[in-house]
């Protein structure tokens, strides 16, 4: 599902590269945790993953595209198959939960009804049931974060990318995140998640590959936080 | 749907910087109807030209004291000249009532030109009236001419003025259109920016390229436009209370501009606003937004 072969990425101006001849591969359906203290490279991973940046060297494949060499109009395709859900959550505080929800199918030509069916389904599976209509100023910050969910994934997309969604949560709320993940997840979504978060690595068990100074240290299946 | 998006999109972007946006309208149609008024002048020399062209006579003004020998030998060289295509022979009677004529509103002045003042002459049409210079060559060394005028050389004086007209015009049209380019992108910027939130969530969930542009290069399109029809109807405007009231004078030299000149400038406008506030929205955005 998702390939990186010797990934090197040095942004300008850099001294070191972010990453540095990092191979690793993805199965679809897995879930990964990408650990390592900040400015290990980690977020490298989803921008490159999002064709955000480019890789310096190297060369990454998603969904069997090989995303190095992707012409840049077919990129917003291309991201369709993908939802992101990030720290700060990225919702319009102008709209309500159903809104900002519905504006990610709208923009990429997804009918007002097909809107109307589906919006409230993925709100409902995020538990967010009747918060319908709140602005994202009326909820908690686990709330936004559900809606921001919900947004990633009202689309279907084969891969999940979350950059420290339970970075701004208290723990329980995180845990909760975390369950949502979880069953995303298990609808088969490829979920790859960057935290530096310990508590929650350590209670889902799942694969996790850490990273220091842009190096694999660690790849281990059912892994903790080390 | 979406066009009901894109439109909302369009109409709010306008309204929500709406000085930026007058601005932008103003000097986009004061660029325009320069422009316009540069192209219908252009337009209108040129037809000028064609018309004037086809009347223009050189004039054999001869010597009062020309003699037969030297008015027949005049004539036999204008006949064999291969460049001459016609040529009309006038008494200086038929000189007294053309003058008499032309002047029939001013009888005072009539009187003043006594019987003999006004010189016999040849009035010659050439073939191409190009070769003027040519032709007055040839004649020129011949007894009894007092002078050869072209009346190319005047009327080449009046459309050199037209023809500063039209530059100065276009030159101020260039000026302006930087102006309203400098607007647009001014513009788009800030309508980009006040999107910001909107924009890079559309980007993340891959809404395509078009679909993230379309309403800020519709919203220059739109101010393009107003500003052409704006620019349009002062053009119009112009050409009536100016040409067709106060300057009806000039409008005689003018020769007439046909209404169907003006109202071609409409599309011509449209069209040029329309284009160049699209493209410089569309560079802005590709700088701005990097998408």
């Amino acid at each position: 599902m998702i390939q990186l072969e010797n990934v090197t990425k040095t942004y300008p101006k850099a001294s070191r590269p972010s990453l540095d001849d990092v191979s690793v591969g993805i199965e679809k359906g897995e879930f990964v945790f990408f650990i390592g203290p900040s400015g290990s490279g980690k977020s490298t991973i989803i921008k490159l993953l999002l064709h955000e940046v480019t890789p310096t060297r190297g060369k990454v494949v998603v969904n069997t595209k090989d995303v190095t060499s992707m012409r840049s109009w077919k990129i917003p395709h291309f991201r369709r198959s993908i939802g992101c859900v990030f720290q700060d959550f990225r919702l319009l505080p102008n709209r309500t939960a159903y809104e900002n929800v519905a504006f990610a199918l709208e923009v990429i030509g997804k009918t007002k009804a097909v809107a109307r069916r589906v919006v409230p389904e993925v709100l409902e599976l995020v538990g967010l049931g009747g918060k319908e209509h709140r602005y994202p100023h009326e909820l908690s910050g686990g709330e936004q974060q559900r809606v921001a969910v919900a947004r990633a994934f009202v689309n279907r997309p084969l891969i999940l990318l979350a950059d420290e969604p339970t970075g701004n949560l208290d723990p329980d709320t995180s845990i909760e995140i975390m369950r949502l993940l979880d069953r995303i997840n298990r609808t088969g979504t490829t979920v790859v998640m960057v935290t530096h978060d310990s508590n929650i690595v350590n209670q889902m068990r799942r694969r996790v590959i850490e990273i220091e100074s842009g190096r694999i240290v660690r790849d281990q299946a059912r892994g903790v936080y080390g | 749907m979406r066009l009901k998006y894109v439109l909302n999109e369009v109409l709010v972007g306008l309204w929500r910087n709406v000085t930026m946006t007058i601005a932008m309208i103003i000097t986009m149609s004061v660029s325009l109807t320069m422009l316009g008024a540069s192209v219908l002048l252009y337009l209108q020399v040129d037809q000028m030209k064609d018309y004037y062209y086809g009347e223009i006579e050189v004039s054999i003004f001869l010597r009062t004291d020309v003699t037969e020998a030297q008015r027949s030998a005049i004539d036999q060289s204008i006949a064999a000249n291969p460049l001459v295509k016609e040529k009309t022979y006038e008494t200086r009677e038929q000189a007294l009532e053309r003058f008499k004529t032309l002047w029939a509103d001013n009888p005072d002045f009539v009187k003043s030109v006594g019987e003999n003042s006004l010189p016999e002459s040849f009035r010659v049409k050439l073939k191409d009236p190009e070769q003027y210079k040519t032709f007055a060559e040839q004649m020129k060394g011949m007894q009894g001419i007092q002078d050869i005028i072209d009346q190319r050389a005047l009327l080449d004086k009046v459309f050199k003025i037209f023809n500063a007209i039209q530059v100065m015009a276009l030159i101020v049209a260039g000026v302006m259109a930087l102006a309203a380019l400098l607007l647009v992108g001014n513009t788009i910027q800030v309508a980009a920016y006040s999107k910001r939130r909107e924009v890079a969530v559309m980007k993340l969930v891959g809404a395509s390229n078009w679909f993230i542009q379309a309403p800020f290069v519709l919203e220059a399109v739109v101010a393009g436009l107003i500003g052409a029809i704006i620019g349009f109807i002062a053009l119009f405007g112009g050409k009536l209370v100016l040409l067709d009231n106060r300057l009806q004078a000039l409008t005689n030299i003018l020769t007439p501009i046909p209404n169907g000149n003006v109202w071609l400038m409409l599309p011509l406008l449209a069209g040029v606003g329309a284009l160049v506030s699209a493209v410089t929205a569309w560079v802005t955005l590709r700088f701005y937004l990097k998408v």
